[in-house]
């Protein structure tokens, strides 16, 4: 128990009626707490039984009937293979990998300039970066799809997955030059300076020593942006136009416009777009938070 | 020969090897767009390109469209004042809520276990929270658990996302479960930042728990109380992927948002002009926040 949680619990009670009632307060806020712990487990407990019970159970009894429980894969089958759920559990680690690692390298590369390299407006620059962390994505879809298809028709960016990896990449630079920068600002000037004076290149100075010092850093911002890809949707209805190459996100979206009400296919299609997301959620937890933390900004 | 260099002297080279990868992104996907998408809203914008000049027409439509904002009738409607409840309700509750957990879960031993619950939704899609919650707000009480709850005190079935003056709040509350972890976590490292010596001193001279809450830790915390209030607006002006899941702006046109409205006369209705009108009100809108956030920052650099 934290020292300030200690003092907040107040002096001891002295009388047995003040202690029955500092009881009775604990009570309160047990109960209270574990009321809101409810809340905040069962709708997703819920659906995760859903995902294993029979369609025709699901449609005679609520997944709270613990009497009338019977276990099934046979959701996950179907919406794996006849819904193409597998395909589209691989085209979102076709999109996210790339527009989690593309950022990562180009902020990375950024964030050193605007920290250890000295050359005019440096600050006047990264105020502005700091003015397009707000800029909505919106203002960009018309001119990039308009770009997209008048001048590079041959391409068909949106047909694979060019377009979503570069857009994806783009919109992530502001938050992650500022998040990174303002990480490598608080390294030692002398490591640096040592370096240099060694003979080493600016090259060499980000790539051996600021980038290994700086992991835990680019760690909590590679969390953070792989979980934003890999959880968008709005990006993917813009940017990806061929139905194959279509993220989990727009192959639920489908389901439920087509299947609105059949919740054995929509409750394994959420659990099989949230087991990433909760992996990484578990077993990183510490940088997932931070990443978050500083992504409070964006 | 190799220039010996100083430190203080600009090195142009590696600024610009640095930079431009970064830049040549900036300025291909982001600002020109941006000056595009700004140009495009004073026009007809077929197809999405200049295609017959129309001054202000989108934005006199928009503003008398009663789909994006009707202040004429009580209560108002429209997506942009759907907004309005959002920032209002959701903004208020996930701090409110954030605040409260945040002090109290201090006081027992799962402090740790309660908040990575609470958590937890801020890892998942909102294109799952949305299905989600779809299957709790289910009208048929056999599968939607709200309304079985309903039912054990005799209240017949709500259809909650189907009612147009139910759905905002419907959807507003998803919005609190999704964020109330994060504002817990934000606070809660706040509230313990305040070295206990000040209260204690506080309480020695008499002060109640009380007037400890109001008087000591809420002033202490009114900086992340304002950061994070600035970036649940954000949120709120950028909210899309939960509305369009669950409701697709429906019934009707009931609880479309303003990025909704965006999507929805851009790429549904072709309306490219018009779309872009929208999208220059939600940059307009987030303008004195980035200004807000660069004021911070300079300031912040300046001590």
């Amino acid at each position: 128990m934290s020292v300030l949680a200690e003092s907040l619990a107040g002096s001891r009670p002295r009388t047995p009626a003040a202690r029955a009632v500092a009881a009775l307060n604990r009570s309160v806020i047990h109960v209270a707490l574990g009321l809101i712990g409810v809340i905040w487990l069962v709708p997703t407990i819920g659906l995760l039984v859903t995902s294993f019970r029979p369609r025709s159970d699901i449609q005679a009894t609520g997944w709270w009937d613990i009497f009338a429980l019977h276990l099934t894969l046979d959701n996950y089958r179907q919406v794996l293979e006849a819904q193409g759920m597998l395909q589209a559990f691989v085209n979102t680690v076709f999109i996210a990998v790339p527009s989690t690692v593309l950022p990562l390298a180009i902020c990375a590369l950024a964030a050193y300039a605007f920290s250890w390299v000295r050359f005019p407006f440096r600050d006047t620059l990264f105020l502005i970066v700091i003015a397009f962390l707000l800029v909505p994505v919106q203002v960009a879809f018309i001119p990039l799809l308009t770009m997209s298809r008048d001048l590079l028709p041959d391409l068909q960016l949106t047909r694979g997955y060019v377009a979503i990896w570069l857009a994806h990449t783009a919109f992530a630079l502001p938050f992650g030059i500022f998040l990174l920068r303002n990480f490598f600002i608080t390294l030692p000037p002398d490591m640096i300076e040592a370096a240099r004076i060694d003979g080493a290149s600016d090259f060499r100075v980000f790539s051996q020593i600021v980038v290994p010092v700086s992991v835990p850093a680019i760690a909590a911002y590679g969390i953070f942006q792989f979980l934003w890809v890999w959880n968008d949707l709005l990006m993917a209805l813009v940017f990806v136009q061929d139905s194959s190459k279509f993220p989990m996100t727009r192959a639920i979206q489908n389901l439920l416009s087509q299947y609105g009400t059949e919740w054995h296919l929509l409750a394994a299609g959420a659990f099989l777009l949230m087991i990433v997301p909760l992996i990484v959620f578990f077993s990183l937890q510490r940088y997932f938070v931070q990443g978050l933390l500083a992504g409070s900004i964006k | 020969m190799r220039r010996a260099r100083t430190p203080e002297g600009p090195n142009y080279g590696a600024a610009i090897l640095f930079l431009l990868p970064a830049a040549i992104l900036l300025v291909v996907f982001l600002l020109y767009p941006a000056l595009y998408t700004i140009l495009l809203s004073f026009n007809r914008g077929r197809n999405g390109v200049f295609s017959e000049w129309v001054g202000l027409d989108n934005y006199t439509r928009l503003f008398t469209d009663p789909d994006f904002i009707n202040l004429s009738s009580f209560p108002p409607s429209g997506a942009l004042w759907n907004n309005v409840l959002w920032i209002v309700f959701y903004t208020s509750i996930v701090i409110f809520l954030g605040l409260i957990i945040a002090v109290v879960a201090a006081r027992v031993r799962y402090e740790s276990i309660l908040k990575a619950i609470v958590f937890i939704p801020m890892a998942i899609a909102a294109t799952a929270l949305a299905v989600i919650w779809k299957f709790v707000y289910a009208p048929d009480a056999n599968i939607g658990l709200l309304n079985a709850l309903l039912g054990t005190i005799g209240i017949a079935p709500i259809s909650w996302l189907g009612d147009e003056n139910l759905v905002n709040f419907a959807l507003i509350a998803v919005g609190i479960w999704g964020s109330v972890g994060f504002a817990t976590v934000i606070l809660s490292a706040a509230v313990k930042s305040i070295p206990a010596e000040v209260i204690e001193s506080a309480r020695v001279e008499g002060a109640t728990e009380r007037q400890i809450f109001f008087r000591m830790i809420l002033p202490m915390v009114s900086l992340p109380i304002s950061v994070l209030a600035v970036t649940l607006v954000v949120n709120v002006i950028k909210l899309f992927d939960l509305i369009y899941v669950m409701t697709a702006g429906g019934p009707g046109k009931a609880s479309r948002v303003i990025a909704f409205t965006m999507y929805q006369q851009a790429f549904q209705a072709g309306q490219y002009g018009y779309g872009s009108a929208v999208a220059v009100v939600m940059l307009v809108v987030l303008i004195p926040i980035m200004i807000y956030n660069v004021r911070r920052f300079r300031t912040g650099a300046v001590t």
